[in-house]
């Protein structure tokens, strides 16, 4: 069937793909002066940032005294220096004003007793550089991802934001270098959509669904980062995915962070409190990489708990129990319902979880997409956006502070709804379509409804996910990974020859999760390759074989280019390590 | 291992004329196993076909409203050892069916988009946050975690009997913004509900309570708006 024929046209704008923060905040900024439309593979308040728990960051000082300055080194440190400076000022200072404004459109904060946000403490915030740990992370209770999200959607509401909702992108469209629209396939009636825009805006979440042990959502697969590598433009530092200290032992569900901010501690077998030994000053509120890898080296040298010994215990006695009920709700109905464990009274059983995707779309700070290398300054992709996770700012470097997410995507989903705003007002016509524009998509939809092949994609899926698990997690070695790419390098041609079992219109889940599936794998291949090459141990990415930070050789991001044979190619680009006022946090020993 | 019947309601749009039910065997893997991982190892291994709703899959994003033995509870969060068996799995009651599992949310949500729930202020903002107190934001606690599921909407009577009736999910999204301190919209918005599709389809028969999965109380919330409307008589 030639369903060339058959393509809607759409023409915004522009265009924004992904109704999460990010998203959403930018289709406020974008939808003020210019004819804005937001396409999403699921209802808005269904997105990934719903299930943000412990807070967003800003030194709004509402407890004690805070500055954006030393929320910036906390960052910078927590990011083992490959975070870059300028973009990490710009969103530190911003952080408190888009905090008043986030209240200011409803978001219902938890509150002091002088009627201000609330703040708690979080891992990697510290006050006076490291002294001790600081309360920074506005919360509500444990459910600031959900009311963040819902108070977003609600003044996307009220300001008559356009919403595709059920469209799933299928390729980012590009003429002469420059991004003009996107192919969609509609979910729920099926059929194919083309939307012709100024400027494109992806705020398509992370893949932390690579891995089997994952506190993501279904949808987090990276189908954003995976399309605009396949429009040949490069996924930066990928190889950096953040394991989350505490994840539900057995299905990976998250405990917020904001537990350990409120008194929780982690205890191993033996009944000790093992993070003194890592990080003698914070303790148990060190950053995630250094929490995760205590966890996994305890449980590693046989300090594990349970008859396998294979998980670690979070500890809230020291939390009464109406501070649980009151400011930890969610996770006490988490606890409850996927460990049966009433967390006011026992501890509850966690594992490192795959978390969240450092790496992405390579971005400035003005949310411009941008294509750089060692030598030579870094250029804008005309047209070209992206915010929150899917993007590479880099603010997170290789480890991200929990709150700086949704930090992150409010402050770069603001500041790109803007950009893309500007830039298509600015245009006085659109850029034409190319010849064979959508062509690529369309051939891949048509590929995987008339396969006939014999793999089935729940099978290629859980091979993905249970070796990612195994040889490219918290401690990765030159072995795990050279085992890996081969192990990828056969799912990728398993994939090939992959039938679905629905060959229709209609909501057809099947056709949405084997595309997933390919975006996985082009995306692990580039993972795994990143981490291969990355002969050092920095944040997130630690390996045993080089478990030194090497500032002289690595201090610089990777760019994984998807070559047209499906092979990765990988270059580099510098740190950006000048700020945009102060002076350069210099990169020196990272210790909590 | 152990198998579990599920009987799963099938509609294709494309082939069938009417909904049917279908039996599959479900092998129980582990522990704690969930409606929703019954149905993804349904899909991944049995029948890709199956069409169903699902993202976060723990009970956050609303995704997977569905009918389970009976009573509107979200896939995700139901403990497949403690329904009886077989496992009876439809759409949720009164929504139009795209297929199988999957409804037409478009009528639930427009009726929510419907009662301005978002907040309305007309006083200048000050450079800080509003001030709230804790008393004034406890009042927000039981309403503001609504996940827009339809879990309670489409278990009320009313709302099957009167297809305008606004629901308990978008009245319990009005409340949430009316008591609200900071807040300045009551007025528009409770004219809009003071008729007979609005709060006064509410005969209080508390299906919406029990069907909520998140422990929320609708019923509570139509009576807060019940007596916000006669007190503005006098």
């Amino acid at each position: 069937m030639n369903r060339m024929t058959q393509i809607q046209m759409h023409k915004h704008d522009c265009l924004i793909v992904g109704a999460g923060g990010a998203g959403l905040r930018a289709a406020l900024g974008a939808s003020l002066g210019a004819k804005t439309a937001v396409i999403s593979q699921v209802f808005p308040t269904r997105s990934h940032t719903v299930s943000a728990q412990g807070g967003i960051g800003a030194s709004l000082g509402n407890v004690e005294p805070d500055n954006w300055y030393w929320h910036m080194y906390d960052t910078v440190k927590g990011s083992d220096w490959l975070g870059d400076q300028d973009a990490i000022e710009f969103m530190c200072r911003m952080a408190p004003s888009v905090v008043v404004e986030l209240e200011h459109m409803g978001l219902p904060f938890s509150r002091l007793e002088n009627g201000r946000i609330y703040q708690r403490m979080f891992g990697g915030h510290t006050s006076n550089f490291g002294e001790k740990a600081v309360c920074r992370s506005c919360a509500a209770a444990d459910r600031t991802g959900h009311a963040m999200l819902h108070t977003l959607f609600e003044q996307c509401l009220k300001n008559g934001v356009h919403f595709f909702n059920e469209y799933m992108a299928l390729e980012l469209l590009t003429h002469e270098g420059a991004v003009n629209g996107v192919l969609a396939w509609d979910m729920v009636r099926g059929g194919f959509h083309l939307f012709h825009a100024k400027s494109v805006l992806f705020a398509t979440g992370g893949y932390s669904r690579l891995f089997r042990t994952s506190s993501n959502a279904h949808i987090n697969t990276g189908d954003g980062v995976a399309i605009a590598m396949r429009a040949g433009l490069p996924g930066q530092d990928l190889e950096f995915l953040q394991f989350h200290p505490t994840g539900i032992v057995g299905v990976g569900n998250l405990i917020t962070e904001g537990a350990r901010g409120e008194g929780g501690f982690l205890l191993n077998g033996p009944g000790e409190k093992f993070m003194v030994k890592y990080a003698p000053t914070i303790k148990d509120l060190a950053s995630r990489d250094v929490v995760s890898r205590a966890m996994a080296q305890e449980i590693r040298e046989g300090r594990g708990v349970g008859p396998n010994k294979d998980h670690i215990l979070l500890s809230l006695e020291d939390v009464p129990a109406d501070i649980i009920r009151e400011r930890l709700p969610g996770i006490k109905e988490l606890a409850e319902t996927f460990a049966g464990v009433d967390c006011t009274k026992e501890p509850i059983p966690v594992h490192p979880t795959a978390h969240y995707a450092m790496g992405g779309i390579p971005t400035n700070r003005f949310a411009e997409v941008v294509i750089g290398s060692m030598d030579g300054p870094e250029t804008p992709v005309p047209g070209f956006y992206s915010a929150g996770e899917s993007a590479c700012a880099s603010v997170h470097g290789a480890n991200r502070l929990g709150t700086n997410s949704l930090l992150d995507l409010i402050v770069f989903g603001r500041v790109g709804g803007e950009r893309m705003r500007e830039y298509a007002n600015s245009l006085d016509e659109f850029v034409p379509l190319a010849e064979n524009a959508g062509a690529r998509g369309i051939a891949e939809v048509e590929r995987l409804m008339n396969g006939t092949g014999r793999e089935r994609m729940g099978a290629i899926m859980e091979d993905m996910q249970r070796t990612m698990d195994q040889n490219c997690g918290v401690f990765r070695t030159e072995e795990s990974l050279s085992r890996q790419y081969d192990i990828i390098e056969e799912l990728r041609k398993r994939f090939e020859d992959i039938a679905i079992d629905d060959h229709g219109q209609s909501y057809n889940l099947d056709l949405v999760e084997a595309l997933e599936l390919g975006h996985m794998l082009d995306l692990a291949a580039a993972l795994v390759c990143g981490a291969l090459a990355r002969t050092e141990s920095r944040g997130g990415h630690y390996r045993d074989d080089f478990d030194k930070r090497d500032d002289e050789n690595w201090l610089k991001h990777t760019q994984a280019y998807l070559e047209q044979d499906g092979s990765i190619r990988l270059d580099f680009k510098p740190v950006r390590l000048k700020p945009l006022t102060v002076d350069t946090i210099e990169p020196k020993e990272r210790v909590y | 291992m152990e198998k579990v019947t599920f009987s799963i309601l099938r509609y294709d749009p494309e082939k069938d004329k009417e909904p049917f039910f279908q039996d599959f065997q479900v092998e129980l893997r582990r522990p704690g196993m969930m409606v929703l991982d019954a149905l993804n190892q349904i899909r991944w291994e049995q029948d890709g076909t199956l069409a169903y709703r699902r993202s976060c899959r723990e009970g956050v994003c609303g995704s997977d409203g569905l009918n389970i033995n009976g009573v509107n509870r979200l896939s995700c969060m139901t403990h497949v050892e403690e329904l009886q068996y077989p496992i009876v799995i439809q759409p949720l009651p009164s929504l139009p069916l795209i297929k199988d599992l999957v409804v037409d949310m478009d009528n639930f949500l427009d009726k929510y988009f419907s009662c301005k729930p978002y907040l309305i202020s007309r006083t200048p903002m000050p450079d800080h946050e509003m001030l709230q107190s804790p008393e004034e934001r406890r009042k927000l606690d039981g309403l503001y975690e609504c996940i827009l599921c339809a879990c309670c909407s489409s278990s009320c009577p009313s709302y099957w009997a009167d297809p305008e009736y606004l629901g308990p999910s978008a009245l319990l999204n009005v409340w949430r913004f009316i008591i609200d301190s900071r807040d300045e919209g009551a007025d528009e918005r409770l004219e809009m509900l003071n008729n007979r599709h609005g709060v006064w389809r509410c005969h209080t028969i508390l299906n919406c309570i029990e069907a909520c999965p998140k422990g929320l109380n609708p019923t509570r919330a139509i009576g807060g708006l019940k007596k916000a409307l006669v007190m503005a008589r006098f």
